[in-house]
């Protein structure tokens, strides 16, 4: 289903009918996504004209064997060797990757595994971005927590032993504000050691303020790198502005945030020039600022079920483990989370590899913590959810199965100062 | 005159020279680097015990065992300072591992902030252990702070890449009056030994066993290495020729009296 992208809801009014149609169908009535828009700040950075120059000459399919055999003979990943690493000529060599990405995982992580659970508090959204189930033009039950629900939520997610909390908004600034969120981030700190923010791209003064109310982690996903393809899955809105998003982690960075979390949505566009993007993305920010904290997620669309048609772009769970060993491979000291989008076999299978962190007890909906962690049914309204996910372990569950794989779980290595 | 022989660190007296570091840690590692190799001494990061957690592992540091506190996840000295003292409220006492870095790809310690925190900590009657690249002159700095002890750097973290800076922390014990520890990159028991012929009071390690085999093994394996190369440094290493035998005859044999 992911891949049907247009859908037309009943609920719409003529108007916006007309509105959204014309978008999807007439490029000139789209703004010009490389243009900010009134607000959005300008920063100077080489960084984004570095990974852009080595994306686009990064052809995949002129690896060989050879060059993966030379990578993988190399102690210090190169660029060039990533490539290799990430190129088609790799999926014979995916179990030699796996051993070598487990090597560098143990040198920098041991055998440890950190948790933590995400907690959506509201999914207003005033982007169109096509693939996306909380588009503003997709009917869903629409829902914001005032500070008492967001209260009670992260009550019921502490007490199942979470010390990890990732807050997420839809990206609407008029239903959820900075201010709105930065008290969000404030009492999340009384329950939660360590908190971190997954929201639409703010300013470096907004970041700061955020930073002061008690977040110290920034996750943005670039989506894709490809900005012509970014043009036409992002039709409308503030996210419509691909180098805004692009330099977000470095405003975050300015802002005095502690780490930042990268991804590509991986099979939007070519899956192999947007996972070089991502981790470029972080290598070339690493060497800016080094004091830096960074992390790599890797979300994709799954390949259609029943497709007979076998796409050379598809992102399978052979190729997903082939990026994410890569990706250890070339940047051996960045965190890895994969989200419970993927399967329970799948994650128990990369943390031993090359994954660092996983959530549990995970909810995509807005106010349903209660009732899907003691399965206790209340009247009160529930948001709906931006995406099915695969693996609905609780804590507890994943905690012990963690510690079935020979992981010794962490649910906190930080400390706010 | 190995039983006399004791490391002293800021007063306390400790038999064993192994130090295990906790950055990796799971339960079993602690309870190998405590039967197997004798540790006395366990570093917690402070950024690690700071958790609700049930399993936490305070719980699982036997008494007896000196808590060294680190302040990782500090990018300079007043960050190091704030997780010191955090350290003190939680109960692990007066001795604190200073590690400032400013990097996050090989966590390279940062010798200037260093010496700042060791200066302030040492003050507040901390026992401070710096954490720091192998330098004569910071290194000198950290003992007018106030250190306790210098903690030199083999080779970048959790690489197991041995003594790739074997030279300069020989000059250290060579002008150094206080004990000097190697801390990070010790990867064998081989290397222990070596670092320890060299002179160095202690080693410390954690990466070596935390990614071993099997690790009450190989903690023993560290238990003897480093007490072999102690011994050999208290017996006197023996000398060894770079080239050709020794001229039996002296060279100066034609002098007269």
């Amino acid at each position: 289903m992911e891949n049907q992208f247009l859908v037309d809801s009943e609920f719409l009014s003529k108007e916006a009918l007309e509105k959204k149609h014309l978008l999807e169908t007439e490029p000139a009535s789209r703004k010009n996504h490389m243009e900010y828009l009134p607000g959005m700040e300008v920063i100077e950075s080489e960084v984004c004209g570095q990974v852009m120059a080595q994306m686009e000459s990064f052809n995949p399919f002129t690896y060989t064997a050879a060059d993966v055999r030379a990578a993988l003979a190399h102690d210090t990943c190169t660029i060039e060797d990533f490539k290799a690493l990430l190129s088609p000529a790799a999926e014979p060599f995916l179990e030699e990757l796996a051993q070598k990405a487990r090597i560098e995982t143990g040198k920098h992580f041991g055998n440890t595994v950190y948790l933590f659970t995400p907690l959506y508090i509201a999914n207003y959204c005033e982007n169109y971005c096509v693939y996306c189930g909380f588009n503003c033009y997709n009917h869903i039950n629409r829902m914001k927590l005032n500070m008492e629900q967001i209260e009670h939520e992260m009550k019921v997610i502490a007490d199942s032993g979470m010390e990890e909390i990732l807050i997420l908004t839809g990206e609407s600034r008029a239903k959820s504000g900075v201010e709105y969120i930065g008290e969000a981030c404030k009492l999340a700190r009384k329950y939660f050691r360590m908190v971190g923010l997954e929201i639409y791209p703010v300013n470096t003064e907004e970041y700061r303020y955020l930073h002061e109310c008690g977040a110290d982690y920034v996750t943005v996903f670039q989506e894709t790198y490809d900005t012509e393809a970014y043009e036409k899955l992002h039709l409308f809105g503030h996210k419509r502005v691909w180098p805004y998003r692009f330099d977000a982690q470095e405003r975050a960075l300015r802002g005095g945030m502690r780490g930042v979390a990268f991804s590509a949505l991986l099979g939007l566009a070519d899956f192999r020039k947007d996972a070089l993007a991502s981790a470029l993305h972080v290598y070339y920010l690493q060497r800016k600022y080094p004091h830096a904290e960074f992390s790599l997620s890797c979300p994709r669309l799954r390949p259609i079920i029943n497709n007979d048609r076998i796409n050379p772009l598809d992102v399978g769970e052979k190729q997903l483990c082939q990026v994410l060993c890569a990706y250890r491979i070339f940047l051996p000291f960045v965190g890895i989370t994969v989200s419970s989008r993927e399967s329970e076999a799948f994650r128990n299978g990369i943390v031993k590899i090359a994954a660092t962190k996983v959530s549990a007890g995970v909810s995509t909906g807005i106010g349903d913590h209660e009732s899907k962690y003691s399965g206790k049914q209340d009247d009160a309204a529930k948001g709906d959810e931006q995406f099915e996910i695969n693996d609905d372990r609780n804590f507890e569950t994943m905690y012990q199965d963690m510690a079935a794989e020979g992981l010794q779980p962490v649910l906190n290595d930080y400390v706010y100062v | 005159m190995m039983q006399n022989d004791k490391l002293v660190i800021g007063g306390h007296e400790f038999n064993s020279r192994f130090i295990l570091g906790s950055g990796k840690y799971s339960m079993k590692l602690i309870e190998a680097a405590v039967n197997d190799a004798g540790a006395e001494m366990i570093t917690l990061a402070v950024r690690r015990a700071n958790t609700k957690e049930n399993e936490s592992i305070m719980d699982y540091i036997p008494q007896g065992v000196t808590l060294l506190p680190n302040t990782s996840g500090a990018r300079n000295a007043e960050e190091a300072v704030r997780i010191a003292r955090l350290a003190r409220e939680l109960g692990c006492g007066d001795f604190v591992k200073v590690e400032i870095m400013r990097d996050t790809k090989y966590l390279l310690p940062d010798n200037q902030e260093t010496i700042k925190a060791t200066e302030i900590l040492a003050k507040e009657g901390f026992i401070v252990m710096p954490y720091m690249y192998p330098d004569l002159n910071a290194a000198r700095d950290m003992v007018n702070a106030g250190a306790a002890t210098i903690m030199p750097l083999a080779s970048p973290i959790g690489s197991n890449k041995g003594l790739a800076t074997k030279e300069f922390i020989q000059i250290l014990i060579d002008e150094i009056e206080l004990p000097i520890i190697v801390d990070a990159g010790v990867g064998r028991p081989s290397q222990a030994c070596e670092a320890m012929e060299m002179g160095a009071a202690a080693i410390m390690a954690n990466t070596a066993l935390a990614t071993a085999g099997n690790l009450p093994m190989m903690a023993q394996a560290f238990r003897q290495a480093i007490e072999a190369g102690r011994e050999a440094y208290l017996a006197g290493l023996g000398r060894v020729l770079t080239r050709g035998a020794s001229a039996s005859d002296p060279l100066t044999g034609f002098l007269r009296d």
